[in-house]
């Protein structure tokens, strides 16, 4: 894991849905900082923030208040459509649910990300061995009905990674996977953040997983309570 | 990547995409037989003006215009007065009766047409036999599925059909001219005179020397400026104001169609949306692709509009071969394109821009 500087560098979060005339706070005041290359595992209950946290790192939804960097970007003082121009290269994200585009192959939901991103279809060596390590090198021209969950969910993988992205934001990657499944992507993860030094940050309701981290990050209440590096 | 993104979009729901390229094809299919109808009909007309052999056309003192079927008011006796001319080889005069829309029977002395016309080419049968023999062509036979022998109903009585013959001979029916001047109380005057000319290049001379013996009362012009008046006297009547219709109707019914089925589709792929979204996709690659595909209907409502216009040529031209020709209108297939995209992308705005308003959060959580 590389030490240096935060990648990620968060301070006094919050953010404050509006659900018909009532304020419903989901970030309280959230100081965070994640060094470059570190595979942060954030838990806690359902409602805790978790998700509010990660759409706010992930450039879909603007904070409250409060900073939000992620590398050299600002996102609390970005317009809509910068964090929607961020969003192509700077992040990348794995859902519960997959999320593959149902009637593209494999391949074509890879290419569509970096057709979005403005680069060219093919990739480089080093991202052919990494789909030959996830092991779907031989079901690229599969639809994701074709798929099995785990094939689905290291499609998604190999999607949000293929611009290289600084920050990799996986959402229960687990959630919808048997174990056998769960384990094999839990393990990719870790190894692409062994091998490319690729920041990850996890929400998992699994302590198991949880422990596949560097750090896991607890949080209830809009706010994070415990903070701890294996 | 987008124009994969959206045919296969639309080869994954093939029952609306079929539908939707469908209903933009029947207006398209409206529009090409409109235009092909009223080219084939005024194509029909000039072959027949022209397949008569007569260089100029006489119409009665009453005829306003150059196209309207005068009631009989030439004299027989300016048959006499035109061959004497100089530059005249022949004159003929015809009586028009007015039939099922929009065909015409004429009366004609069959001798004079035929030299005027070359002789008729008789596919069957022969001349007239008797007063009540009619003469049809094998368009109005087809039309009245009748053959030589058969009685046939026109203007309230019957007659003898007493031969069939190649079209485009000045009309799809004649009769003997004498038996439709006692039917119109004509008194042996004429609805119209023909004269053929010795030579063409005179044709104008003779008209000059016409104009300035008759006066101003009797139209008299030739054969070519008929059939060159005939498109604008259509397009006078109100056929390109109704084509103009026609158009803005299947604008309309294009604009519906893919706006109902652009709003259907960005309903039921919301959650896609939200997942191009998160991978980065703007508002305007959203729109993008909404647009791409309502253009890619229009594209297949367009080609489908054409393949059914043939169909309906076929169809019309087997049941009504003499009343209605339509001809292919290959010149309006870049219009109707046009008329169809302009349509489609009309329709994908509202869906394209709610696409593109969609909150990515909640797209993805969409079930």
């Amino acid at each position: 894991m590389n030490n240096g500087a935060p990648v990620i560098r968060i301070q006094g979060l919050r953010k404050t849905y509006r659900v018909g005339k009532v304020d419903v706070p989901a970030l309280r005041g959230v100081d965070l900082d994640v060094p470059k290359g570190q595979f942060l595992s954030i838990v806690g209950p359902s409602g805790s923030g978790k998700s509010t946290l990660f759409h706010i790192i992930g450039g879909l939804t603007p904070p409250t208040s409060g900073d939000v960097q992620v590398g050299d970007l600002d996102l609390s003082k970005m317009s809509d459509g910068e964090r929607t121009a961020m969003r192509k290269r700077t992040v990348g994200f794995v859902f519960q649910k997959f999320n593959l585009l149902p009637n593209l192959t494999a391949r074509d939901n890879i290419a569509v990300a970096r057709h979005i991103a403005g680069l060219p279809r093919e990739t480089d060596a080093g991202f052919q061995q990494m789909l030959e390590a996830l092991g779907i090198a031989g079901r690229l021209d599969h639809k994701p009905s074709e798929l099995s969950g785990g094939e689905q969910q290291r499609v998604a993988i190999a999607r949000a990674i293929v611009n290289h992205p600084a920050i990799l934001l996986a959402d229960e990657p687990t959630g919808n996977l048997d174990s056998e499944n769960s384990k094999a992507v839990l393990e990719i993860l870790r190894d692409i953040n062994d091998r490319t030094g690729q920041t990850i940050l996890m929400i998992t309701h699994n302590p198991e997983a949880a422990s596949y981290g560097h750090a896991v990050v607890t949080m209830r209440d809009g706010r994070i309570v415990s903070h701890v590096t294996a | 990547m987008i124009g994969k993104l959206v045919f296969e979009n639309l080869k994954h729901r093939p029952m609306r995409s079929l539908l939707s390229i469908l209903l933009i094809g029947v207006p398209v299919t409206l529009i090409l037989c409109l235009v092909g109808l009223s080219k084939g009909m005024i194509a029909d007309s000039q072959q027949r003006a022209r397949g008569s052999g007569a260089d100029i056309m006489v119409r009665g003192s009453n005829a306003k215009a150059m196209l309207t079927q005068s009631s009989a008011t030439l004299p027989p006796q300016f048959i006499e007065f035109f061959e004497k001319q100089p530059h005249v080889a022949l004159a003929m005069g015809i009586v028009s009766h007015a039939i099922e829309l929009p065909l015409f029977v004429n009366g004609v002395d069959l001798d004079r047409l035929d030299k005027m016309s070359g002789g008729m080419q008789y596919l069957s049968g022969g001349p007239f036999q008797g007063p009540d023999d009619v003469i049809i062509d094998r368009f109005y036979a087809e039309q009245r599925k009748k053959k030589v022998g058969d009685s046939i109903e026109l203007i309230g009585r019957p007659w003898r059909v007493a031969g069939i013959v190649e079209g485009g001979k000045l009309a799809h029916v004649i009769v003997p001219i004498k038996t439709l001047q006692e039917i119109d109380a004509a008194g042996g005057k004429f609805s119209q005179i023909l004269i053929k000319v010795d030579d063409p290049k005179n044709t104008q001379t003779v008209i000059g020397e016409l104009k300035q013996k008759m006066g101003p009362d009797y139209p008299i012009f030739s054969m070519e400026e008929m059939t060159s008046q005939i498109q604008a006297s259509v397009n006078s009547q109100g056929l390109s104001a109704f084509i103009a219709v026609i158009i803005g109707i299947g604008v309309v019914i294009g604009f519906a169609v893919v706006c109902l089925s652009m709003y259907m589709s960005v309903l039921q792929r919301t959650r896609e949306i939200g997942i191009l979204k998160s991978l980065g996709g703007s508002k305007g690659f959203i729109i993008g692709i909404i647009l791409a595909e309502a253009l890619m209907l229009g594209v297949g409502g367009t080609a489908l509009g054409i393949l059914m216009s043939f169909g309906a040529r076929e169809i019309i031209q087997k049941v009504q071969p003499a009343s209605f020709q339509v001809e292919i209108a290959i010149g309006w297939w870049p219009r109707v394109l046009a008329i169809s995209l302009v349509a489609a992308a009309l329709g994908s705005l509202y869906p394209g821009l709610t696409a593109a308003s969609h909150d990515p959060i909640e797209a993805l959580a969409y079930e």
